[in-house]
């Protein structure tokens, strides 16, 4: 099966990048959680109820919607501001980019570690500016809140093509396909990295440490 | 082959496509409440919850969705809209979105009805969750208030997009495929708002005045005729300038721009006059502000007559108009208060030297006398003065420290609003004969010092009382009906300082040149105690 990769690129300033990424993280993690199954006889199950909420964004004239998980809103928050730190740190052009991917696990037989296997992949590329004046700010907030605006609607766009979902697990299935770690809701399996790119294009640290990690997973 | 649906299906489908209008309904209203929506998860199923989606049902608008649907599902040329429209306190309306749940013909026999068709539904749900705060009303219906408020009305039938405007765009939110047609939610929305605000200001007068203050929870009642201008009131009652304070309308400072050094100020000297003191104003560059407010908790409202229900009433929009220019008369009684325009005419706005040829009149014939005139700043206030006149020192100050000859100030600095008048009103000064001081010229140097002091620290000084039209000065975040000393009145108080002795040319150039004469006394000193200087040097590190 082919995994789908959508691309989605934003131009913020320093203090926009946390909420831009989690506008946009949380936006696909809405369409792509569900609520907990519980499972009953004779496989069948019921599903839990996912509440959502507003947040409002400070640094960017944007509301976006998110699924009402103070967990799911934790880790998100985690990586993103590890994330933050890390543009910040590389002193670069303020180039990265961050990707959240959408995997199932199979299993496979001893000596080997289960694969992962994506079927979904978003990339978000930030590109950080500066800005000089507070008036270059206001302007700034306004012209992201509207293209977050559209970047929500090309993940709507994407969401209701209805193409490739991994089928509904039975019982002893469920943890390839889903996160049941949450108590409240379910995600699809998903992992977030980020890679920040140096004036080279090339992407240094976090490449290496990926290298080295999957060389030992094996 | 058989491709019909079995009744067990049908009726699922039937069931699915009747909550998910009655839910797309919620989710449209909701989210123009004007507030935003927190619902808890549940890892328990409740039942209740469609979709798997925790959607709060409003009584009121479940029931008006139930009477436009009318025991009906959406069918191939019926589909259920919501139509979302903005209705201004005088009356004036505007659609501003139409949501439309539509079906067509097009058939996805194979889908399964319990369980795909359902979890596409709930994913259009969240999909409409998302969209709904993504369309320009959304922004608007966050700042509803007094100025306006959102409605919503819910029909069945053919859509009707007339009212959107020219140049209206469509978002589709999605579209989800069912065995007897293809269920569609788009949305058409309204891009030409400008529209809205000027044809807004335009058929009704400001009723506010000048409202610089954002935040007042109440609208701002009509301006009042004639107010003083901020001046202090020394020898005067003082309880009088505040409740005049609270619905002055003055505003003491003209376009601040971004760039530092233009700053146009104007301090009132005051005096006493027989007839009711005249007001001064000044225009006031008052940007449009746009939708500032507070909120408030929200209310459903019901019954209007065309079935539009008021989505929310929550307090306090306050755009910013242009100020009413009152002129003072002759007699210092009459107020005249031409109503500006908003929007549109702002740019007008900006340097209205609003004055009649009778007032020119009065202010030449008025005896500016300057040495009567007490800047606010001055202390020495107790000062009888020959003539009670209630005046404005028209100051401009060109940037801290910076000495420029009077007139050339005035000359160059088109940006002064009265700029014309304020070398005249110094010429007036000179060949005023009561500008001789009551003490001996000698003392009355120290005074005239002070003026030319006032005058040089920056700018022109002028008498530029009459000409002057006040206009209120909220500022903004504060409420004057809670104390009597609020912040506009602390700022007018103490918005001109005394001039700093040094910044005056005579003093500070006397000064300077004996600064520097100093100099070599102060060095030889200093070198004598250098071993002591050096001590505390070691002290502090």
């Amino acid at each position: 099966m082919n995994c789908r990769s959508e691309v989605l690129e934003v131009s913020v300033e320093g203090r926009q990048v946390e909420e831009a990424m989690l506008a946009v993280l949380h936006t696909v993690l809405l369409h792509r959680s569900t609520g907990k199954f519980h499972y009953k006889k004779e496989g069948t199950y019921s599903i839990g109820t996912v509440g959502t909420q507003d947040v409002d964004c400070d640094f960017i004239d944007f509301t976006y919607v998110r699924v009402s998980s103070e967990e799911l809103d934790r880790a998100l928050r985690k990586v993103v501001g590890e994330f933050k730190d890390a543009l910040r740190n590389s002193g670069g052009d303020g180039l990265g980019q961050m990707s959240l991917e959408f995997y199932q696990k199979k299993k496979s037989r001893w000596p080997f570690s289960d694969e992962c296997i994506p079927w979904e992949v978003w990339t978000v590329k930030v590109h950080v500016v500066a800005l000089a004046t507070e008036q270059e700010r206001q302007i700034c907030r306004e012209k992201v809140g509207e293209k977050l605006c559209e970047k929500i609607i090309n993940i709507v766009e994407v969401m209701n093509r209805h193409e490739y979902l991994p089928k509904m697990p039975t019982q002893s299935e469920v943890d390839n396909v889903f996160d049941t770690g949450l108590r409240d809701v379910q995600p699809y399996l998903y992992k977030i990295s980020f890679q920040i790119t140096d004036a080279l294009g090339t992407s240094v640290t976090t490449t290496v440490r990926r290298l080295i990690k999957d060389t030992l997973a094996l | 082959m058989e491709t019909d649906l079995n009744s067990q299906d049908r009726k699922d489908l039937d069931k699915f496509i009747k909550f998910f209008a009655l839910k797309t309904v919620q989710v449209i209203v909701q989210a123009r409440l004007g507030e935003k929506i927190c619902t808890r998860s549940s890892s328990s199923p409740t039942g209740s919850d469609w979709f798997n989606l925790a959607i709060k049902d409003i009584p009121e608008v479940t029931h008006e969705a139930k009477k436009a649907l009318a025991g009906q599902l959406p069918a191939v040329g019926r589909s259920m809209c919501v139509e979302i429209s903005l209705k201004t306190s005088e009356g004036d309306s505007m659609e501003l979105e139409i949501w439309c749940l539509e079906m067509n013909e097009k058939c996805d026999k194979e889908i399964k009805v319990s369980y795909t068709v359902y979890n596409r539904l709930s994913l259009l749900l969240k999909s409409l969750l998302a969209i709904t705060r993504v369309t320009p009303a959304y922004r608007l219906s966050r700042k509803q208030g007094h100025e306006y408020v959102i409605l919503y009305r819910i029909y069945f039938g053919e859509v009707q997009l007339n009212g959107l405007g020219e140049g209206f765009q469509t978002v589709r939110v999605g579209t989800v495929g069912t065995p007897v047609g293809t269920i569609t939610l788009s949305c058409a929305y309204r891009i030409n708002l400008a529209f809205m605000s000027t044809r807004q200001f335009e058929r009704t007068p400001p009723i506010m005045g000048i409202i610089i203050d954002h935040f007042v929870d109440r609208p701002y009642p009509s301006s009042s005729p004639m107010h003083p201008c901020n001046y202090r009131t020394t020898g005067e009652d003082t309880g009088v300038t505040y409740p005049s304070v609270e619905d002055s309308q003055e505003v003491c400072t003209t376009s601040f721009s971004t760039s530092p050094p233009s700053q146009c100020v104007f301090t009132v000297t005051k005096a006493h006059f027989q007839t009711p003191t005249p007001v001064v104003t000044d225009t006031l560059r008052v940007p449009m502000a746009g939708l500032a407010f507070s909120h408030q908790p929200a209310a459903l409202g019901v019954g209007s007559a065309d079935l539009a229900y008021p989505v929310v009433f929550a307090a306090g929009l306050n755009t910013t108009q242009p100020h009413q220019l009152m002129v003072p008369g002759k007699e210092g009684g009459v107020p005249l208060a031409p109503n500006q325009p908003a929007q549109g005419a702002q740019a007008d706005q900006e340097r209205v030297a609003t004055y009649t040829p009778s007032d020119a009149a009065h202010c030449a014939a008025t005896p500016s006398s300057s040495e009567d005139t007490e800047t606010v700043s001055n202390s020495s206030e107790g000062r009888a003065s020959p003539h009670d006149v209630l005046e404005t020192i028209f100051a401009r100050k060109v940037g801290a420290f910076v000495n420029k000859p009077i007139n050339q100030v005035t000359l160059t600095s088109l940006d002064i609003p009265f700029a014309m008048f304020a070398p005249k009103n110094l010429e007036l000064e000179d060949v005023d004969p009561m500008v001789n001081p009551p003490d001996s010229p000698g003392t009355g140097s120290p005074l005239q010092g002070s003026l030319h002091s006032e005058g040089s620290s920056g700018g022109s000084s002028g008498h530029t009382h009459d000409d002057f039209v006040m206009v209120d000065f909220k500022p903004a975040f504060s409420k004057d009906d809670i104390l009597p000393m609020d912040l506009g009145t602390f700022y007018r108080e103490f918005q001109n300082p005394p001039q700093l002795s040094s910044l005056s040319i005579d003093i500070g150039a006397q000064s300077m040149a004996e600064d520097l004469d100093s100099l070599p006394e102060k060095l030889a000193v200093h070198e004598k105690n250098v071993r002591e200087f050096d001590a505390f040097v070691e002290t502090l590190q």
